[in-house]
């Protein structure tokens, strides 16, 4: 039952990590294309730690959650990943399909110094 | 005193989590020493705090947590679809400048970590003296819809948590 | 059936590698490249954790935390250096 779930979990995962690197390579423009890593790999990533938790429950090891770790991580750093190099490309003037905001001269992380 | 000692605790509460997770354990050595960790770590990093975020209506987790993971679920979905059947010169990407009602430093990265998630919406550049969050959408038709969306599903409810 | 599906989910991740290592070395702003590596590094975390369940071992844990954590310093450390043009002051 939990093998299956696993099973399950993983084909699922598989398909947004493959789903995120598609939409990476075939995107249109470098803000279009930051939506696929940032996102649909994260989820796909979600479903294979939750596989991994429901394969170390079935295997007889005992509940263990520590997967769930990474997982946080990720939930935590993916978001400032996209925001760093999105504020990147909007600072260098990236080609983008629709017009952009103007940039911030004067970012926070300048005005610190 | 309590204070004194750990002047973060959400710090502390979620150092002591990780520590346990980390070492994968809930044995009395392993819960003594992640207090250690949780008492030591938080002081050496004062530097790196506005001040300790404080929450001041935890409740609103409670309602607030389900509907961004269903929204994270969902909207991943409904991009995985664009991403395989939408060519190209079909998509409506558009940048959204969203007006902030919240000031809290603490809520505006949870609104935006929030909004990144999400998909469909990339924070690209907050303008913190106008107030204003720039956010890439990936198919958008209606901006306004989307921003008054934003603004009632995650805005709102952080509003309620971190301020008053 | 744990097997057959880990197979076709290694597959899946490894043809995602290398989507992300066309988009690494087409670019073509250099902002493209960095996206590319992150996604890279995750996709790796991914594969990391399935090779894991594959030859049912503990190890991998760590090795995949590791990567989570260098990989993202990694990101920061290139958005930054794309946003000053320098790392240190």
């Amino acid at each position: 039952m939990l093998e299956a779930l696993a099973s399950v979990l993983i084909l699922f995962g598989a398909f947004f990590v493959l789903v995120g690197s598609l939409g990476l390579a075939r995107l249109p423009d470098f803000f279009t294309r930051l939506h696929g890593p940032t996102k649909a790999t994260t989820l796909g990533l979600a479903a294979v730690c939750a596989a991994f938790i429901a394969f170390a429950a079935g295997s007889g090891n005992g509940l263990s959650v520590r997967e769930l770790l990474i997982l946080v991580f990720l939930f935590i750093t993916a978001p400032v990943s996209a925001f760093v190099l999105g504020r990147a490309a909007l600072r260098r003037g990236t080609p983008s399909m629709t017009p952009p905001p103007a940039p911030l001269e004067d970012a926070d992380d300048d005005r610190h110094r | 005193m309590l204070r004194r000692l750990l002047p973060h605790p959400l710090l502390s509460a979620f150092l002591v989590i990780t520590w346990l997770l980390l070492v994968n354990s809930l044995s009395p050595g392993a819960l003594v020493f992640g207090l250690l960790v949780a008492i030591a770590i938080p002081p050496l990093t004062t530097r790196f705090w506005i001040r300790a975020p404080r929450l001041h209506r935890p409740a609103v987790l409670l309602r607030l947590v389900p509907v961004v993971l269903w929204d994270i679920l969902v909207a991943n979905l409904t991009v995985a679809w664009i991403v395989l059947t939408r060519p190209a010169d079909r998509l409506r990407p558009q940048f959204l400048a969203i007006p902030l009602d919240i000031r809290d430093p603490y809520a505006t990265v949870a609104l935006a970590s929030i909004i990144t998630l999400t998909p469909g919406t990339v924070s690209v550049q907050l303008d913190p003296d106008a107030g204003v969050l720039h956010v890439h959408a990936l198919d958008c038709p209606d901006p306004e819809d989307a921003i008054a969306g934003i603004k009632r599903r995650y805005e709102q409810p952080l509003g309620e948590l971190f301020e008053c | 059936m744990l097997t057959a599906a880990l197979n076709i989910a290694i597959a899946a991740v490894l043809l995602a590698m290398l989507l992300s290592l066309w988009r690494l070395l087409r670019g073509p702003a250099p902002e493209d490249r960095v996206l590319a590596l992150d996604t890279l590094y995750i996709n790796t975390i991914a594969l990391v954790l399935m090779l894991s369940i594959r030859f049912d071992s503990r190890l991998y844990f760590e090795a995949a935390l590791l990567i989570a954590m260098t990989g993202f310093v990694g990101t920061i450390a290139l958005a930054k250096y794309l946003l000053r043009g320098n790392l240190m002051d």
